[in-house]
């Protein structure tokens, strides 16, 4: 798209954002421009905390509760909004530029079926009747390839899958034609194979309408299908901008050029030790929630000391119900789970402490799982004071061991509270406290997808690191299947509660595959520009919705 | 809708059996004070002779499993005995009172919750301006108020000194509806002041508790006004602790009036039980405690299923 001899939407001059900590107010945005032409995709791509989210905010002239746009000119076609009124901006909003949420199933109101929110800013401007409104609604919604389109609408946000939700929020968008629409991480929330669905619906519907957007994401490979143009953050400035291709290809920066480069961390695969019992073996495992619906299917598969076992699939697929099995949250209803051989208690009240410390878990969100205001000391010294019964001089040098083992300065993290440290150093205590029970087997549930891609790579290069010292053994449940890729020695891919194939990682990665394990990996975002189109023409564009619910 | 006509007998069935236990603690409660009530009648100077021969008369000789069971078949009909002072059927004393205080109570919520709520959606919509701090001020300080201080309060303004109102709340049966109105503002007014607070402020933070959540930022991102985003988008969604809040309310207003009753000389049955308790009076005791615990278990059954009907998630299963 020449991006040039059409008329400039959005002008952002030199924005400066500040955000109040409680004591003082810190920079945020340190000055970032941003030309954006009519019809024009730009990616805005960085880490969390580069300001993404912030800048596509202030797009629509609104700073959230707790920021304050300090500095700087947002022109949007011939209107200054820092300037203006807070009526006249919010008569913007909604009319001219629409926002597209990370989560939809949290920013459709649960109270209101999903068609009256789409009808409340048509109706809100008076530019159409209810309706004519919803007729408007419906051939969105076919447009967008959303099953029963006459129908869906007039369903609640919770009778509706994620992904159908996505679409129709971008639909809503829609709803008032606007001229820019801000997507904040549609997809990121989303499966595999549901993304390709949405990021196919988002695009062909901004270039039907010549809409222009800023599209927002963490995901290089997302943003290279989407955008025309990318502009590359860190810490709230702007450390490159340039035409996709030209991005992808020669990117000039250092920074730029780490983010391109995270994909390439590898693991030499190991294979199963000869003649040994596996450290954990699911023996035909089937589960299911009270209410009766049966989620796990006769689940089989074996774990070796020192090897990951990598479990992969889309949400719903069983991977997590499998875990609380094993851990005896879930005692299930028919089939056994041995250690070492031995057949263990199904609920893990019947565990003795021992089998207990043997088997323990990392969880996604280090935020949740750690308690805000216990010490960090105490969080990784309590289960070594329960298991192992250290006290005094003994339990202080044992947590400073863990410390140095999760590459935390003892001294320096000793007496502090969680929400005193990152996201990547929350996860290293998780890690120090499930380490702390001296287990050998650890199921670490999607332990990488709340972060950053660079502290991604670090996480996971401390588990595998720890796994050589201590001879671990892993069970990975993630659905990134770029992590499994640079750290499993063998895959399981599980769909609606049943193992569809297992086997060592190298061969799940080369075909022939199983359909859906086919599936899953033609999934995966890839760099190249072409990577979206070409896969819709092999899968056939009108089937893109079906492909995504074998 | 089976799972929700489902949930609610559920809800019925534990609230009988909660007022069956009620029952049993009501009953052995009294039993359990010093002396029986033949005593009680008697007093002092009654001989054995006497004592046992009323004993006798009364059931009382029966043991005490036997005459719960009596009692508790009467009451489930309505019959809670005869007073003891009296001799008349407890149901002549304390049900007329039983109405009075309902109408009251009625009255009051009538005027109470519209305004408490409404002021909590203004307060939560200019929440931290001077109105808000205002708002807040002045419903602390009437419910931080003794009942019976702003009873009086209000007599002086409204009675005394502009004569606008009656002073006293006495009834008569050939009163006109407006009469009734007019009789018993002023404790309705009182009690309006005590309960608005509360729910007021619950209210104000159900809405604002919803105000960082996605949809509400969304809501504002399409361009709905600030009222629009409180009253369409957070309001339907902070129902439910509201309604356990206006419910307990409710409660108040049935059991918890009697210095109200007092002090506008009000025919409700808050000063029948106060009566009863003083004279020992044990039926009518049992009978109003056991008409309190029936009136707490149906509004919190109530709440409970107006918590449920107003979520979209039980209303409209997948």
């Amino acid at each position: 798209m020449s991006a040039s001899n059409k008329q400039v939407l959005l002008e952002i001059k030199d924005l400066k954002i500040e955000g109040f900590t409680g004591e003082e107010w810190i920079p945020i945005i340190k000055g970032v421009d941003l030309t954006l032409h009519r019809g024009e995709v730009m990616g805005l791509i960085g880490e969390s905390g580069a300001g993404k989210s912030t800048i596509g905010a202030a797009a629509m002239g609104f700073a959230r509760d707790g920021t304050r746009i300090s500095d700087g000119t947002i022109e949007f076609d011939g209107m200054e909004l820092t300037t203006a009124t807070e009526e006249d901006r919010r008569a913007l909003r909604g009319a001219r530029i629409a926002y597209v949420a990370q989560s939809a199933a949290a920013s459709f109101n649960p109270a209101h079926k999903i068609i009256d929110q789409h009808t409340e800013a048509p109706l809100h401007y008076r530019i159409q009747k209810r309706l004519e409104a919803q007729e408007d609604a419906m051939e969105l919604y076919e447009r967008l390839r959303l099953p029963n389109p006459q129908e869906i609408g007039f369903r609640y946000p919770h009778q509706v899958s994620g992904g159908q939700l996505q679409r129709a929020m971008t639909a809503m968008a829609m709803a008032c034609r606007p001229d820019l629409i801000i997507f904040d991480e549609p997809t990121t929330a989303l499966d595999v194979t549901t993304q390709i669905e949405v990021l196919a619906a988002i695009r062909d519907i901004v270039d039907q309408f010549d809409t222009a957007a800023i599209y927002i994401t963490h995901d290089l490979a997302v943003v290279a299908q989407m955008a025309d143009t990318i502009k590359v953050l860190l810490k709230g400035e702007e450390v490159e901008e340039a035409p996709t291709k030209e991005m992808l290809d020669s990117p000039k920066e250092d920074y730029t050029k780490s983010l391109w480069a995270v994909r390439s961390l590898r693991r030499e695969q190991k294979s199963r030790p000869q003649g040994a019992t596996p450290v954990v073996s699911v023996q035909n495992v089937d589960a299911a929630y009270t209410g009766g619906v049966k989620v796990l299917d006769d689940v089989s598969f074996d774990i070796y000391e020192g090897m990951t076992v990598a479990v992969v699939g889309e949400s719903g697929s069983g991977k997590s119900t499998t875990a609380r099995c094993i851990t005896g949250l879930l005692p299930p209803k028919k089939g056994q789970i041995l250690f070492r051989g031995e057949p263990l208690p199904p609920s893990y009240l019947k565990r003795t402490k021992d089998q207990l410390r043997q088997a323990q878990m990392i969880y996604q969100m280090a935020d949740t799982a750690l308690n805000p205001k216990v010490r960090i000391s105490e969080i990784i010294g309590r289960p070594a004071q329960f298991y192992s019964g250290l006290h005094g001089g003994a339990l202080k040098q044992r947590v400073d061991e863990l410390l140095d083992l999760i590459e935390l300065e003892p001294s320096k993290f000793y007496d502090r509270f969680p929400p005193e440290l990152s996201g990547g150093q929350k996860q290293r205590i998780g890690i120090a406290r499930a380490l702390a029970a001296e287990p050998t087997f650890i199921i670490c549930d999607e332990v990488t997808s709340a972060l950053d891609q660079l502290v991604a790579e670090g996480i996971l290069k401390l588990l595998n690191r720890l796994q050589s010292e201590l001879n671990l053994a892993y069970m990975f449940i993630t659905h990134d299947l770029a992590t499994v890729r640079s750290i499993a020695d063998e895959v399981v891919v599980m769909q609606h509660g049943r193992v569809v194939e297992q086997g060592p990682k190298d061969e799940m990665f080369t075909p022939p595959h199983h359909p859906y394990t086919d599936l899953l990996l033609s999934s995966v975002p890839e760099m190249d520009p072409e990577w979206l189109t070409s896969l819709l023409e092999e899968r056939g564009v009108d089937n893109v919705g079906e492909a995504a619910n074998v | 809708m089976g799972t929700l006509l489902f949930l609610i007998a559920k809800r019925l069935f534990l609230g009988l059996l909660t007022l069956l236990v009620i029952s049993v603690i009501i009953f052995f409660m009294v039993e359990l004070l010093p002396g029986d009530i033949a005593e009680a009648v008697l007093g002092m100077g009654a001989t054995e002779e006497n004592l046992a021969a009323l004993r006798k008369q009364m059931g009382l000789d029966q043991p005490a499993p036997v005459r719960y069971l009596n009692w508790l078949s009467g009451a489930v009909v309505g019959d809670f005995g005869t007073s003891l002072i009296s001799g008349e059927r407890v149901t002549t004393i304390i049900g007329q009172r039983f109405m009075n205080t309902l109408f009251l109570a009625a009255y009051a919520a009538v005027i109470a919750v519209p305004f408490a709520i409404t002021l909590g959606v203004i307060v939560a919509l200019l929440r931290n301006t001077l109105f808000d701090r205002v708002a807040n001020v002045v419903t602390l300080t009437s419910i931080s108020s003794p009942e019976f201080f702003l009873g009086y309060i209000l007599i002086l303004y409204f009675s005394v000194q502009t004569g606008m109102f009656p002073a006293i709340s006495s009834l008569n049966a050939d009163m006109t509806f407006l009469e009734l109105l007019h009789r018993t503002f002023l404790p309705a007014l009182t009690l309006v002041l005590v309960v608005t607070a509360h729910m007021m402020r619950m209210t104000r933070a159900a809405i604002i508790n919803l105000l960082a959540s996605p949809y509400i930022e969304m809501a504002r991102l399409k361009g709905m006004p600030p009222w629009k985003v409180i009253v369409k988008h957070a309001l339907p969604n902070a129902w439910a602790p509201i309604i356990n809040v206006v419910a307990l309310n409710l409660a108040y207003l049935i059991t918890g009036v009697v210095l109200v009753e007092v002090v506008f000389v009000y025919p409700g049955i808050g000063q029948s039980l106060v009566d009863a308790v003083s004279k020992r009076d044990f039926p009518v005791v049992q009978a109003c405690c056991l008409i309190f615990a029936a009136t707490f278990i149906l509004l919190n059954i109530a709440a409970d299923v107006g918590a449920i009907l107003t979520n979209p998630r039980l209303r409209h299963p997948k």
